[in-house]
């Protein structure tokens, strides 16, 4: 489905990531795990195409989208949330995830400048399939209307998540997103990462700090730390790797 | 209070004019706009058919700055391009023997297009640059049009310093050669434009301006291009003050270069400002004062200095005082303008004093 090939990116001096390679299989979630600075974030910039690698390739559905600007990946099916929420805060909770159908819909501009017709047609079906598959499905139907700014942070990350799934990805890329989050919203989003993969067969790939999360829902999670991969596998195979429990669980305690 | 909404669909919900005060209001200025020229003298039609071309202007303005957050002062120059562009194709029409009729037809879109083209063209350095450095970019290009207006090489079809004259049009073989006849189509194309304008923003074309200027990078992500949405705004803007440039040459029969210059896009920039970005109404208040207020300080003046050579020399520098003042209270007190006033209003009455639907 996603492979990651060998990807170097250095910021002048800084590397970043240093030879990362690995593949998310389809329909699965695959964790990304590591302190911070590691290059998990710097990583997912690659996959979705803000960063060019200095070496590497990604590959998706078995094709080279390391040219690919990242509209153009999201044209291929590639959506993601950002580690510091990145909803657009002027407008509501609607119009969000109305923009992650841009990829579904097509009106250009002339029949968005007459509307009634086939943009209105298309409006009205893409109004309907976000209200009955992503707006009752992650329960924010009494936010629907509200601006952003309105919102709890546990809300916010969950309309991001609401955004990224109007699109029907094929893959998703969540960075971290059950950080700063309390118990109960975490085991809700938790469900919904998890409802999201059964219910679409989606491909996640997460990065996430929560070790537990990361153990309980990962199919196979990849550990990087300071740029370099030090581990990947099964979540309790990873869990036991002498690499791994140096570089970061021993640290976490 | 408001304690809900009764719309039973979302064909309902969708609906633009979702208030019977939107829809009073509405309708009870395109009734207005219909009934004038039956009744108004020949000032308030002067005043009116102002208001209509700097408005269809102002809407695209608004495309570009209000909802994709791209701060152009190149506008004039675009309103510039579709005053020449509809001239001259008029009268090449003219030469070449073209019906009439037909003219206005290939002329008005055709200056459209024009204008539309160069918008693409002075849009391009906002792929690059933001803000202040995307303003100087765009004023200069402002400068350029008017420089390339005037230059002696092109005044065999542009008339250099001397200008233009525009035909009257003749639409259906009704030859509209009064003022008042054309407030009629300036009227028809603002209501058509504004209309227009505003269908992009219930779908996906609109947003993804909106997108652009909330979080480019957020937009990106949902595959917005930014390539293709900047300077398909630039184009949509560009357009409608092509439009408004027509409008004006069809109004006043002649096209000068110094109509066009920097200080017709800061009036543009500054109507938006007050009347609220990135609204729909925006232009419209906005418009409203802009062009009312010097008519105003006019009367005003004259009623309190008398018709004074004086009287007259202090009112363009009291004029630009106004206008300053007007941006720097909005922009500081008030940055959404007189819509945002008019919100606060509408929620107002619609709370007191019971609750309504
Ligand atoms: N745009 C950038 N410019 C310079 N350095 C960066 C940039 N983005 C990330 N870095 C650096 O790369 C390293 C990895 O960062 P990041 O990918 O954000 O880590 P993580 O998400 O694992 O916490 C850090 O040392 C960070 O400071
Ligand atoms: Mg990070």
């Amino acid at each position: 489905m996603l492979s990651v090939a060998d990807v170097h990116l250095s910021f002048g001096g800084l590397k970043a990531l240093q030879g990362v390679s690995f593949d998310a299989a389809a329909g699965e979630i695959t964790g990304i795990i590591g302190p911070n600075g590691a290059g998990k974030t710097s990583l997912f910039n690659v996959i979705s195409g803000f960063y060019k690698p200095n070496q590497g390739h990604i590959l998706f559905e078995g094709k080279d989208v390391s040219g690919l600007k990242p509209d153009a990946r999201a044209h291929k099916g590639m959506s993601r949330t950002f580690q510091n929420i990145a909803l657009f805060r002027g407008m509501t909770v609607l119009d969000n995830i109305k923009l992650g159908c841009h990829t579904n819909l097509s009106a250009n501009v002339w029949s968005s400048l007459l509307y009634f017709g086939s943009a209105q047609r298309e409006e009205l079906k893409a109004r309907k399939e976000i209200e009955e598959e992503v707006i009752d499905f992650l329960e924010i139907d009494h936010i629907r209307k509200a601006p952003i700014t309105a919102l709890s942070y546990g809300l916010q990350k969950r309309v991001e998540l609401a955004r990224a799934l109007a699109m029907r990805p094929k893959l998703l890329m969540l960075d971290e997103p059950v950080a700063g989050m309390n118990r109960e919203e975490t085991a809700d989003m938790a469900r919904f990462i998890l409802d999201a993969q059964a219910r679409f067969g989606t491909t996640i790939l997460l990065v996430e700090h929560d070790m537990h999360l990361v153990m309980d829902i990962c199919a196979k999670v990849v550990v990087l730390n300071f740029g370099k991969q030090i581990a990947d596998g099964v979540p309790h195979e990873v869990a036991h790797n002498q690499n791994v429990i140096d570089a970061y669980l021993g640290q976490a305690g | 209070m408001i304690i809900g909404n009764r719309k039973t669909s979302y064909l309902e919900d969708e609906k633009i004019l979702n208030n019977n005060y939107k829809k009073a209001f509405v309708f009870g200025m395109i009734a207005l706009a219909i009934a004038l020229p039956f009744f108004a003298d020949d000032y308030t039609i002067l005043m009116a058919s102002l208001v209509g071309i700097m408005l269809i202007a102002v809407v695209g303005v608004n495309v570009v700055i209000g909802y994709t957050g791209l701060l152009s002062l190149g506008h004039a120059g675009f309103v510039a391009i579709g005053a020449y562009s509809v001239s001259i194709i008029h009268n090449l029409l003219g030469e070449w023997g073209v019906p009439d009729v037909l003219q206005p037809w290939l002329a008005l879109p055709g200056a459209m297009g024009v204008a539309a083209l160069i918008g693409i063209l002075v849009g391009l350095p906002s792929l690059r640059v933001k803000g202040i450095y995307l303003a100087v970019a765009t004023l200069s290009a402002n400068f350029i049009i008017i420089f390339l207006i005037e230059i002696d090489t092109f005044s065999q079809w542009t008339g250099g310093r001397l200008g233009l004259t525009t035909p009257d049009p003749n639409f259906f073989g009704w030859v509209l050669d009064s003022q008042r006849e054309v407030y009629a189509l300036i009227a028809f194309c603002a209501f058509a434009t504004i209309l227009m304008v505003q269908n992009l923003f219930r779908t996906r074309v609109g947003r993804a301006f909106i997108a652009i200027r909330e979080k480019d990078y957020s937009a990106e992500i949902l595959g917005v291009s930014l390539l293709k949405y900047k300077l398909t705004s630039f184009a949509i803007s560009a357009a409608c003050c092509g439009l408004a440039g027509a409008m004006a040459a069809y109004f006043y029969a002649k096209v000068l270069p110094e109509q066009f210059e920097l200080a017709l896009s800061l009036q543009l920039v500054a109507a938006l400002i007050v009347g609220g970005m990135g609204r729909t109404m925006g232009p419209v208040f906005g418009t409203i004062i802009i062009v009312l207020v010097p008519e105003i300080l006019k009367i005003s003046m004259g009623a309190m200095m008398g018709s004074s050579i004086e009287a007259a020399q202090l009112r363009a520098p009291i004029q630009e005082i106004v206008f300053g003042g007007l941006i720097i209270g909005f922009v500081l007190f008030e940055p959404l303008g007189i819509s945002q006033i008019m919100d606060r209003f509408f929620r107002a009455l619609n709370r007191w004093p019971f609750a309504r639907g």
